[in-house]
């Protein structure tokens, strides 16, 4: 026999025997592997949510323009000149500039905020609405229906929908609602010529910065906000309430890990025995150590799997309900809406890593204890 | 199959350095030639657990010097020691020390699972030894479920799965009847005639008077008393 067959045959006799070990102190092993796969399924839920979230954030910005010019008063965003656009249009590494015309309209009927938007070009008739679908679902307007809002001198003003946004782009959509741009300049009392802000085209992302540079000395008053700086600011937010999910499991997280590894690391007098029969009867130090790795790495891994299987299940099938509340923001209108699978591998890897070697490290280092002692004294 | 073991001043103190240590064994010198069976006799305490341990490579002794075929292994490191253990001496515990949950089969085969013997072949070995010992019909059964007689001849066969040389038993009657205990003599008869070196522990007559017996050694206090012949005389 090869020397690698015997080893591989004494690997097998390990594991077989591990896994009748397991199976006989069944209801310790259930109970850890439940405990263990709950931790991992919390820690992994907010980490396939936040990274989807970013995801998501990232395909919505991937559209958005290079840089949002917007103007400042006393710190303050206040509407900016048409006619600044044609100034940065000027300026060398500026493809486009074009006024944008957005705002919030608080709906006392849902007692919640709409994203009112103008679309660019010229695609909904005045008198009419496109809205978002958590918007349609609150107030249950469909195609054809008219919904009225009170404007800034409190004339109602009715809108005929038009039509309701599709489902899929429903994190970005959720509560929009797209109107003609006479309608929203007469909705808030915004004069002509005036938009909320002015959306820049940089074909060279490399002059970004430089452009940023030369609309402060061109509009003194203004600030430019580059996509990159929407991109962070969305990461950080998400981040922030990843933090804000796991602080205050943080304690139950800890109760768990303490009971986790209080059960992992704990010889039993009965596991003792066990490993004191095996080292008289010729086992090495090795072979209890490679049985109890095989054992913690099966319970390990079986957890770590079932945690992040349950954990992918919850929040890219079941859209994460014990999770959205937090996460997706303090918008009434809640996106229902289902993330695509988006998941960091560096991030996987590290959650592997901090679950499963902290738990082998529990488990060998008491076995590496009574292993190394003779036995006749573990007997004892 | 031979071995020979032989002890030179050989001490062990257990708690040593504290206010209670004691010398278990207190200078030991003897010799075991190969084969034949050999008893330790004497009163509870007086050390023959001890020595089986020291001699089996289950602990080391604090002085002096064990040999094995004139090699010192009293000083080797672990892995070398419990290779020891797992070829060249089969231990039979006192309580048997089977492991519960698994089967007869199981316990028995578990010493040759480090050598990574072919599965066929160790289960045939197993089976073998076990129907030798009359319990061939029990090899599927868990060991909680055997009766005493049936769990020291699991102990048995488990000790002599991997053939050693020597095959060490720690008061083999001490948790058996009376025809049991001679039933168990036979078996040491059986194993003697293969040619192995049995050293049992036991302070039981029975085995010390037993006509299987070659030699008895006898401790008192960690030391040796009396070395006499037993009824078979010099081993042979």
């Amino acid at each position: 026999m090869t020397e690698l067959r015997r080893t591989l045959a004494r690997q097998r006799y390990l594991l077989d025997h591990t896994v009748a070990s397991m199976t006989r102190r069944r209801a310790r092993n259930l109970g850890l592997l439940l405990v263990y796969a709950a931790m991992v399924f919390l820690l992994a839920s907010v980490l396939f949510y936040s990274s989807a979230l970013k995801h998501e954030a990232a395909l919505l910005l991937a559209e958005a323009p290079d840089i949002v010019v917007q103007r400042m008063v006393a710190g303050r965003h206040a509407l900016i000149s048409g006619q600044h656009a044609q100034t940065l249009r000027g300026i060398r590494g500026v493809r486009a500039a074009e006024g944008r015309l957005w705002g919030y309209h608080y709906d006392p009927a849902v007692r919640a905020n709409y994203t009112l938007l103008v679309p660019p070009g010229a695609g909904i008739e005045p008198g009419t609405a496109v809205i978002g679908p958590a918007l349609a679902r609150a107030r249950g307007a469909e195609s054809g229906d008219v919904l009225g809002f009170r404007g800034h001198d409190g004339t109602l003003r009715p809108f005929q929908i038009a039509a309701v946004l599709p489902q899929e782009s429903a994190l970005a959509s959720a509560d929009l609602f797209l109107v003609a741009e006479s309608d929203f300049r007469a909705l808030f009392g915004i004069p002509d010529g005036q938009y909320t802000d002015l959306a820049l085209q940089i074909p060279n992302p490399r002059e970004e910065r430089t452009v940023a540079e030369k609309v402060r000395e061109a509009l003194p008053d203004s600030r430019p906000i580059l996509r990159d700086e929407m991109l962070r600011t969305y990461d950080a937010v998400f981040d922030w309430r990843s933090a804000l999910v796991l602080l205050p499991l943080s304690g139950t997280l800890l109760a768990f890990a303490i009971l986790a590894w209080e059960k992992a690391s704990g010889l039993s007098a009965d596991e003792r025995r066990e490993i004191g029969i095996l080292k008289a009867i010729g086992w090495e130090t090795g072979d209890v150590l490679a049985m109890k790795l095989w054992e913690s790495g099966l319970l390990s891994l079986l957890a770590f799997l079932f945690g992040t299987a349950a954990a992918y299940w919850h929040v890219f099938g079941l859209s994460a309900p014990l999770l959205a509340p937090v996460m997706q923001g303090w918008s009434v209108l809640y996106p229902d809406f289902r993330l695509t699978p988006a998941i960091d591998a560096t991030q996987l890897l590290a959650l592997f890593f901090l679950t499963v070697l902290p738990y082998l490290a529990a488990t060998l280092v008491p076995v590496w204890r009574a292993a190394v002692t003779d036995p006749d004294e573990v007997m004892r | 199959m031979n071995a020979r073991v032989e002890l030179h001043g050989v001490r062990k103190a257990f708690q040593e350095g504290r206010p209670n240590a004691f010398w278990a064994i207190d200078g030991i010198d003897l010799s075991l030639p190969a084969g034949g069976v050999t008893v330790l006799a004497g009163p509870s305490g007086s050390g023959k657990t001890t020595l089986l341990t020291l001699i089996g490579c289950l602990a080391r002794p604090t002085e002096g010097r064990v040999r094995l075929d004139g090699r010192d292994i009293s000083g080797l490191p672990e892995p070398f020691l419990a290779a020891l253990r797992r070829q060249t001496f089969g231990f039979v515990f006192q309580r048997f020390n089977l492991i519960r949950g698994l089967t007869v089969l199981d316990n028995v085969m578990l010493p040759a699972y480090p050598l990574g013997t072919p599965h066929r072949s160790l289960t045939r070995r197993a089976t073998g030894l076990l129907e030798r010992l009359g319990i061939g019909n029990r090899v599927d059964a868990q060991v909680e479920s055997l009766s005493g007689g049936e769990a020291q001849r699991t102990a048995i066969a488990r000790a002599l799965i991997n053939d050693p040389a020597v095959l060490i038993a720690d008061e083999p009657t001490a948790n058996l009847d009376t025809a049991l205990s001679l039933a168990f003599l036979d078996i040491v008869s059986g194993l003697r005639a293969d040619g192995r070196t049995l050293l049992l522990s036991s302070h039981d007559p029975l085995v010390r008077e037993a006509s299987v017996v070659d030699r008895v050694v006898e401790l008192r206090d960690g030391r040796l008393v009396a070395d006499h012949q037993g009824k078979r005389g010099p081993a042979g």
